[in-house]
């Protein structure tokens, strides 16, 4: 077992230092000087070559990376080229959006997806079936952007019980930050609902049809006995993978719905970041961004062996 | 117990709410804290250190301000200095300067600062954006504390406008090192705090040396998605957007009472950029078959809603001495044909346009392209990322044609370079732009000002498309919003709330 730790977490290791690498040198060959873009069209030679100079551009480019990747390590992850302010400090800030509208959309997704995939399996071939799997294809076709803008055009606009963009900000109080975040969440939960939900319903038909779900109802448990006991807990291993794919999807790729609801969350950062070259915002997030998707995997693997004793005791599965 | 204290918390929240109406009741009369919508956020807020219009959008004439200012209809006004003299020989500017201002941190403001200022943009390590703006002056004097000396090596026309440009704003010796983060001016308003990716609060100055600003607190916010920022007007979420994108929602905020929609002039020169330095492009038989190609009044129709002036040459409406040429080139298929055949173009000659993110260029390039199809040009659109722009057709000029808006202030001059990426380098141009930034009587400036927009009507070094449209969308009840915006700006020192 810690043999086996201790090889997830060296894995984890080489694969954020291999990320870095791509990262760092594929930035560095795409066009665009980052001091041109900052001084625009009128800005003189020896003008850019003081602020290359200055952000430390005029380095050979080996020279720069492991400066770079030698602090990061340290938790240093230098001073952005357009904000002048510590990388680090600009991502606690988004952070302190993307992190709680994941797990906020991650939850919702998971409180209404669970219920209604098993509810669905239950049922399957039946009135409600239909009725649910036919409202899940909808939730997966609808963009949540699309789905967004409805809800700020209803919520915001119409009734006023939300801003319509924007974050409040948590020091205006729990509340104020909580409602900033509540559309935009729900505009990203559903879509993943309804995808959860098609995977849940699958994977519960399946052990559904199991030799163990037949034995337990011959042994003369209800049908929703044997569903809730014993099918539902073995479907569970392909619902946690999406949960996790879910999840690294939620805390960077929301760039769409940050920009729809304007929230100034780790996509819009890194969206921005890019456009403007802020070279090394873009490659300490995307590094740092690397790394947690490595890290949910492993934690998405510890929770396969939480809930599956055979991959805890190395048992043949 | 627990029910108690839930009782109790929902009559205090109760008591909390009559409360807050009743504050709220009086403010509601006499609001003055306004909060206005911006496209992009400013990469920094140092005019002096950075091209991107969102910095002087948030600072310029709130936070900083310089000797001179310009106003709503670009005329250069006083501001630091109260009043000026200049020799006769164009080449020695005396500025009065106030006198008992002081910096948000306290600091005095005095000639020395003007000297600190007007060195720092033009020292070694400068990273001044313009600094060829402040390559004219010679030296920086103090005779005494409330007077400023500056001489010029020439005479140079626009110096007065130019010092009036957030580039050239008074800068403290204490804080200029800072100012990116945590800026610090003379202005009627204060920086308070900027949250990043969302907004920067200004509080108004109560130690300003003039007339105090009438808004007590102002908001920038930062929406870039024109639909959210469309929903946030509705909304009420933001007061006013000056600088607004989606000239395809204007219709409905027209039709809204609780809004006002003035249409306004940019400094934004829209053209269709050619490689003069590239064959056919060196012919301005070719350029001027382009020119007669386009309808650029369906142009502005299909990107900015029919928004927007056509232009015949790179000098805005507002601008002294502007002619109006937009009609040097009318809409001529048959003449442009006939034009491309006697350059000796074939049917069916290719060209490539690269076009930036803007609008104006996406949307503006599919036109552009089909109106060419129709005159045999088939034009291949490369889409291609703003940085991208910059290094490929600014930089190293390897293009065919590209649109782009030119959206600084006043700069006839780029015609005049001897390298610059549309590579015009006109031997009759450049003895006229030199004789316009010498001359120092008005009216014969003006005069020579015409002869440039004619000369470059007649070449056609790019084809001259329209002036951007200035969008101001906000509450009805704000005024002294600027509705041109003759520099980048957003001078809120006249704003407030009516009754």
């Amino acid at each position: 077992m810690i043999a086996w730790l201790a090889g997830r977490i060296v894995t984890l290791l080489v694969t954020t230092l291999a990320a870095s690498v791509l990262v760092f040198f594929v930035l560095e060959i795409l066009p665009g000087d980052p001091a041109q873009l900052i001084l625009g069209v009128n800005a003189r030679e020896d003008t850019l070559a003081a602020l290359r100079a200055q952000l430390g551009l005029d380095r050979p480019i080996l020279t720069r990376y492991a400066t770079w990747i030698g602090r990061f390590f340290l938790g240093d992850f230098g001073v952005s080229y357009t904000y002048g302010v510590p990388v680090r400090e600009l991502i606690v800030d988004r952070l302190a959006v993307s992190l709680p509208l994941a797990l906020m959309a991650i939850t919702l997704s998971t409180a209404i997806a669970l219920p209604v995939g098993v509810f669905a399996a239950a049922r399957r071939g039946r009135a409600a079936d239909v009725m649910t799997m036919g409202a899940a294809q909808v939730g997966v076709s609808v963009p949540n952007f699309w789905l967004g803008l409805l809800f700020i055009l209803f919520f915001s606009v119409k009734l006023g019980w939300f801003p319509a963009s924007g974050f409040a900000g948590w020091d205006k109080g729990i509340w104020a930050g909580f409602r900033s975040l509540l559309l935009p969440a729900l505009a990203l939960a559903l879509p993943q609902a309804a995808i959860l939900a098609r995977v849940t319903r699958s994977a519960v038909l399946e052990t559904l049809g199991e030799d163990y779900v037949r034995t337990a109802r011959a042994k003369g448990l209800t049908r929703s006995a044997a569903l809730w006991r014993h099918a539902a807990p073995n479907a569970l291993i392909p619902v946690v993978t999406i949960i996790g794919l879910q999840f690294s999807f939620l805390l960077a790729g929301t760039i769409i719905i940050e920009n729809v609801f304007t929230l100034p969350g780790l996509g819009r950062l890194i969206f921005q970041a890019i456009a403007q070259r802020d070279l090394i915002v873009v490659e300490g997030l995307v590094t740092l961004l690397a790394f947690t998707v490595i890290l949910v995997n492993f934690l998405v693997d510890l929770v396969y062996a939480a809930i599956d004793p055979r991959l805890r005791t190395g048992a043949p599965a | 117990m627990r029910l108690q204290q839930r009782a109790r918390n929902w009559r205090n929240g109760a008591a909390m709410a009559a409360l807050a109406l009743a504050l709220a009741g009086p403010a509601f009369a006499a609001k003055d804290t306004l909060v206005v919508g911006m496209t992009l956020e400013p990469p920094g807020l140092d005019p002096t250190a950075g091209a991107a219009s969102a910095i002087r959008e948030v600072t310029w004439a709130n936070i900083y301000e310089g000797l001179v200012r310009i106003d709503a209809q670009g005329e250069v006004k006083p501001a630091l200095a109260r009043s000026w003299e200049m020799s006769a020989d164009g080449k020695v500017y005396t500025f009065k300067l106030a006198t008992g201002v002081k910096f948000h941190d306290g600091a005095a403001f005095d000639c020395s600062v003007v000297k600190f200022s007007y060195e720092r943009a033009v020292a070694p390590d400068s990273t001044n954006a313009q600094k060829a703006i402040f390559a004219p002056i010679d030296k920086t004097e103090c005779p005494d504390p409330a007077t400023a000396v500056v001489t010029l090596k020439h005479p140079a026309a626009n110096f007065l406008f130019n010092m009036g440009w957030g580039d050239a704003v008074m800068i403290s010796p204490a804080s200029a090192a800072n100012n990116k983060t945590t800026p610090v001016g003379t202005g009627p308003f204060k920086f308070k705090t900027w949250v990043k990716g969302d907004r920067v609060e200004l509080t108004r100055n109560p130690d300003y040396w003039g007339a105090p600003a009438k808004l007590s607190a102002v908001t920038f916010r930062f929406i870039s998605d024109p639909s959210a920022a469309t929903a946030a007007m509705m909304a009420g979420d933001i007061d006013a957007f000056p600088g607004f994108q989606a000239a395809e929602a204007v219709a409905q905020f027209k039709a809204n009472p609780k809004f006002a929609v003035k249409i306004g002039f940019t400094q934004g020169k829209t053209i269709l950029g050619l490689n003069n330095a590239k064959k056919p492009f060196d012919d301005p038989r070719v350029r001027r078959a382009l020119a007669h190609a386009i309808d650029r009044k369906a142009l502005l129709e299909a990107t900015y809603s029919g928004f927007g002036t056509v232009i015949g040459s790179h000098y805005a409406p507002t601008d002294p001495g502007y002619l109006d040429l937009a009609n040097a080139y009318p809409y001529d298929p048959a003449k442009a044909k006939a034009l491309l055949a006697e350059a000796g173009i074939k049917p069916g000659f290719e060209m490539t346009i690269h076009l930036p993110p803007p609008v104006y260029a996406r949307r503006g390039g599919e036109v552009i392209a089909a109106f060419l199809q129709q005159v045999g040009v088939n034009a291949k659109l490369a889409p291609v990322e703003f940085p991208q722009w910059l290094d490929q057709v600014f930089r190293r000029s390897e293009f065919d044609a590209t649109i782009i808006s030119h959206t600084e202030a006043r700069d006839i001059e780029i015609y005049a370079r001897d390298k610059y990426y549309f590579n015009y380098a006109n031997a009759d141009f450049k003895p006229l732009y030199k004789a316009y930034t010498e001359e120092t009587d008005h009216g014969k400036r003006v005069q020579i000002a015409q002869q440039m927009q004619r000369k470059l009507s007649e070449d056609q070094p790019n084809v001259f498309l329209y002036l951007l449209p200035k969008i101001g969308v906000w509450n009805a009840k704000v005024q002294g919003l600027w509705e041109n915006i003759p520099i980048p700006a957003n001078d809120m020192t006249a704003v407030s709330w009516a009754d």
